[in-house]
């Protein structure tokens, strides 16, 4: 093997990293995907506080760097309860982990992105399906479960494709405090092996094939969702 | 506790002299970004396999890898190469950790734009290229004279996106140790242990940044289109 292709057995770390990472991914998605519903029911809603509070968050959120709500999170959030808690009398040690403080905020910066796409999804199911389902005495919540929910995923598929796309390449950016996914994994076999680019080119590559992988996957679930869709 | 902590007022000065740097990077990436982008798509779009084929890899590659991961590919595996860089005499620049930075940020958004431009070219309605040529225009001039400049118009909102982008991708930078914005603020908030106060700063700083790229970009938006918007 030539001496650039040696790992010297840190290929391994560089596996447990990707399955970390499309771990994180995965669970960030599901809080995203859940915050996005409930942002897009709050963008949505004849509810004045739920529209300033929703539009506040994707407002805010996708108006500042991911890298500094993780700061912020992982080391704002404990000291800023510890302070809380300082001014009340109480003596309070709060250390989070790492791996909680990156998937929550990776699925909160991206639950404002699901917003947009949830809300979009959910304007585009024909107007007329709600006022059927209303008019045979579904209640709001009914009509949502049985009419909205199933009809709306066909119109947000493409553009949650798109969020997971970014969502998990903004993983990288949890290797900042210390969780042993791809990115840092990598990071140490470069110190150790002292080759540098091959470990990180090796680590984009399979960032890469994650990414391949998400277009074929996003291809068959949008070729399942539209079954029943007649094209031109 | 006072409505702005003392630690911000005191710290403005350097805040502000991080966010010049972010500016700077910003614009360098963007300016630079854009002048090679526009080679790029005219590549993609090129009948020669030659030459989109290329253009199609350098496109996939940066727009499907985390932009943490080129970063540190520029910064810290041009170590793997200090032989040969010196032997070119490039190594005093893939030195300096601020031009790696503007030189990953450059190439990224390159390719992006690059996908944004393609997009756009190849919506130029075919009709207005047939007129051109029955006027007797060649391909350079109809390129010049027409696809170009609706090609533009079409993708100035998603490329208003795209620097909106770049400009909270430049964080990142911070991790290799350029004294941006969150450089100066993670710098300042590990001394001081003001974490909260010091990012919540930054993060409105960056909402100020972004909401005023936003406002200018629009009001270009609405001037290249000008003659094509509906009277009301």
């Amino acid at each position: 093997m030539p001496e650039f292709l040696n790992l010297q057995g840190y290929g391994s770390l560089l596996a447990d990293g990707a399955k970390l990472t499309i771990l994180v991914g995965l669970f960030s998605m599901v809080i995203a995907m859940l915050l996005g519903l409930f942002g897009a029911w709050g963008k949505l809603a004849r509810s004045r506080p739920a529209n300033f509070i929703a539009g506040a968050y994707t407002t805010i959120v996708r108006g500042v760097p991911e890298l500094v709500l993780i700061l912020l999170v992982y080391y704002g959030a404990p000291t800023l309860l510890q302070d809380i808690a300082a001014t009340m009398g109480v003596e309070l040690f709060i250390d989070i982990n790492p791996l909680v403080a990156g998937t929550c905020t990776i699925g909160f910066i991206y639950g404002a992105f699901s917003t947009e796409v949830f809300r979009g999804a959910f304007m585009a199911v024909d107007k007329g399906q709600v006022e059927a389902a209303r008019s045979v005495g579904m209640g709001r919540v009914l009509c949502f479960r049985r009419i909205l929910l199933p009809q709306m995923w066909r119109f947000a598929l493409p553009g949650l494709g798109n969020v997971w796309m970014v969502l998990i390449k903004a993983t990288a950016l949890i290797s900042v405090i210390q969780l042993p996914e791809l990115m840092r994994n990598a990071d140490i076999a470069a110190r150790s092996t002292r080759l540098p680019f091959t470990c990180y080119f090796l680590a984009s590559l399979i960032y890469l094939a994650i990414t391949i992988a998400s277009l074929l996957g996003q291809q068959q679930m949008e070729r399942w969702a539209n079954k029943g869709v007649r094209k031109a | 506790m006072p409505l702005v902590p003392d630690i911000v007022i005191e710290s403005l000065p350097r805040l502000m002299s991080g966010t010049w740097v972010t500016i700077q990077i910003t614009a360098l990436s963007v300016i630079i970004g854009l002048c090679l982008a526009v080679p790029v798509a005219l590549m993609r779009v090129a009948k020669s396999r030659m030459l989109s084929v290329p253009s199609y890899v350098f496109c996939f590659y940066f727009r499907g890898t985390p932009l943490l991961v080129q970063i540190f590919l520029i910064y810290y595996g041009s170590g793997q190469f200090v032989d040969l860089l010196q032997t070119v005499g490039l190594w005093q620049f893939f030195r300096q950790a601020y031009f790696c930075a503007v030189l990953t940020l450059t190439l990224n958004t390159a390719a992006y734009t690059a996908e944004i431009l393609r997009g756009a070219i190849e919506a130029v309605p075919w009709g207005e290229v047939e007129a051109a040529r029955a006027c007797g225009m060649n391909t350079r001039v109809i390129y010049r004279r027409i696809i170009l400049p609706k090609a533009f118009r079409l993708a100035w909102p998603a490329y208003t996106n795209e620097v909106v982008f770049l400009l909270q991708a430049t964080s990142l930078v911070s991790i290799i140790t350029v004294m941006d914005l969150t450089g100066v603020t993670r710098v300042i908030s590990a001394r001081s242990f003001a974490f909260y106060e010091m990012f919540i700063a930054a993060a409105l700083i960056y909402l100020v940044l972004v909401y005023g790229v936003l406002f200018v970009f629009r009001r270009i938006e609405r001037r290249i289109t000008s003659h094509m918007q509906a009277v009301s």
